[in-house]
């Protein structure tokens, strides 16, 4: 899982493969972090930094399923 | 955007001021066939983008045709302030009793367009204000409100001119205030304005200078003058630095970072917000700041964009250290900008306490943004330190550390 350098998206296991919700995860998501690659749900790391910590993906997954991590 | 003193008469005269016949040469040739039409003493005059012509011999009065074609081309190969002429004026010498100087402008504190209006023309206005104040009035016109001739007459009448000159003046003037409005100009001014022998009146000189932004809504003005879009008319082309920066800033739609502006100093200044940008580089040269560039950032750009920025600045041959100071935003993001200068700085092979002299952007996610700024040891203050004050503290670190 690529990192930023101000913050890590984590998306869990459980979820990487529901496109349903892959695709409402990458609608969603303001500043284009998320992306289906090789039909997986995944982070683009060039645009890791740019989350503005709005919570709109963890309001979709309803639980730890993503996690938003800071790393400052 | 500036305009030529030919094309700023060609504008008065649409309005009905008064302006000498004559016409404009490319080479000596045409300047001698426009001396024969006048078939008088005529003034050749360099049409350049820059003050002190007179002083750089760039104004010369010729009576006869072999010195005119001599003159124009000594002026045409002229360069005054490292700017080379686009042609020549040739005019009639005109019989002057006296002179006077108008011109609108923005007082910025006044927030208004201000009338300022001299007897004494022909000379530095800010002279005359300093020697003579009397002989200047500054009359300030609504932004709102329909101007009438009266606010004309206010300034005119302010310097004790009085009668038929009274009248005359006035309607120069709300004719120079027409203008002003009507084609969204920083600057309108005549100087001077020339009271011929026969008593009428005339504008010798003008100097327009219009809203960059305003070019679009003015497309047949420039059309009409033969201004093409390509012609910017900026003081000098912009520099390898200047361009980056605007392809830094055309990356992506989110917010502003760049019009970047290139001086020689030492700092570099990632500065905006408000107009913060203006007073931030004002209040970092007079705390005795050598700035390294101008630039703008605000309205909430990306990490990349404030990033790639931050790089452009830091990488600047001859920059030591940055400054990151902006007034309160509440449209930007600080712990975003926090984000993309670090990056900006590490990137560039540096280490963002070494570099950064001072973090002032006090606003939204401020709290966020402090808590990044810990993590890389970065000094920063909040909104109870002021600009000038945060620019003190960068200024006095460049110099402790020299």
């Amino acid at each position: 899982m690529p990192n930023g350098m101000f913050i890590n998206v984590i998306i869990q296991d459980k979820i990487k493969k529901n496109k349903e919700l892959a695709k409402k995860i990458i609608e969603v998501c303001p500043v284009d972090i998320f992306e289906l690659k090789d039909n997986e749900l995944n982070t683009k790391e060039e645009f890791l930094d740019e989350c503005t910590l709005c919570d709109l993906c963890i309001n979709i997954v309803k639980d730890d399923s993503i996690i938003i991590k800071k790393l400052y | 955007m500036r305009f030529y003193e030919y094309e700023s008469k060609q504008v008065l005269k649409k309005f009905n001021i008064t302006i000498p016949s004559g016409g404009i040469a490319t080479n000596p040739d045409d300047a001698m066939k426009i001396h024969k039409e006048l078939n008088c003493e005529v003034v050749i005059k360099s049409q350049v983008l820059s003050g002190g012509r007179m002083k750089a011999g760039g104004v010369k009065f010729s009576a006869n045709y072999e010195t005119t074609k001599k003159y124009t081309e000594e002026i045409l190969a002229l360069t005054i302030n490292n700017l080379k002429p686009v042609c020549v004026i040739v005019e009639p010498k005109s019989g002057i009793s006296q002179e006077y100087y108008a011109a609108i402008t923005w007082d910025g504190v006044e927030k208004k367009p201000v009338l300022i209006f001299s007897d004494m023309g022909g000379i530095d206005i800010e002279e005359v204000a300093e020697k003579y104040p009397s002989h200047v009035s500054r009359t300030h016109l609504s932004n709102l409100k329909p101007i009438y001739d009266y606010s004309a007459k206010i300034a005119v009448s302010n310097v004790g001119i009085t009668g038929k000159d009274l009248n005359s003046l006035s309607r120069m003037l709300k004719g120079l205030i027409d203008i002003f409005n009507k084609y969204d100009l920083t600057l309108a001014e005549i100087n001077p304005i020339a009271k011929l022998n026969d008593g009428s009146f005339i504008a010798l000189d003008g100097h327009m200078d219009m809203e960059a932004e305003a070019r679009n809504y003015h497309q047949d003005l420039l059309t009409e003058l033969n201004i093409n879009k390509e012609d910017t008319r900026q003081s000098r082309p912009p520099t390898q630095f200047e361009i980056d920066g605007a392809a830094v800033d055309a990356q992506d739609t989110r917010g502003v970072a760049g019009n970047v502006t290139e001086f020689s100093g030492n700092l570099g200044l990632i500065i905006g917000a408000g107009g913060g940008s203006l007073t931030l580089f004002d209040a970092v040269t007079n705390a005795g700041g050598k700035p390294a560039n101008y630039c703008e950032i605000g309205g909430n750009p990306s990490v990349k964009k404030t990033a790639e920025l931050t790089k452009l600045i830091v990488s600047k041959p001859g920059v030591e250290k940055i400054a990151v100071m902006m007034n309160v935003v509440s449209n930007t993001r600080v712990d975003i900008v926090a984000r993309g200068v670090i990056k900006g700085v590490i990137e560039a092979g540096f280490k963002p306490k070494d570099k950064i002299t001072i973090f002032r952007i006090p606003g939204s996610w401020e709290e966020e943004g402090f808590k990044i700024l810990n993590k890389y040891e970065v000094e920063y203050v909040d909104r109870t330190v002021s600009m000038y004050e945060a620019a003190n503290i960068s200024v006095k670190k460049m110099q402790e550390e020299q």
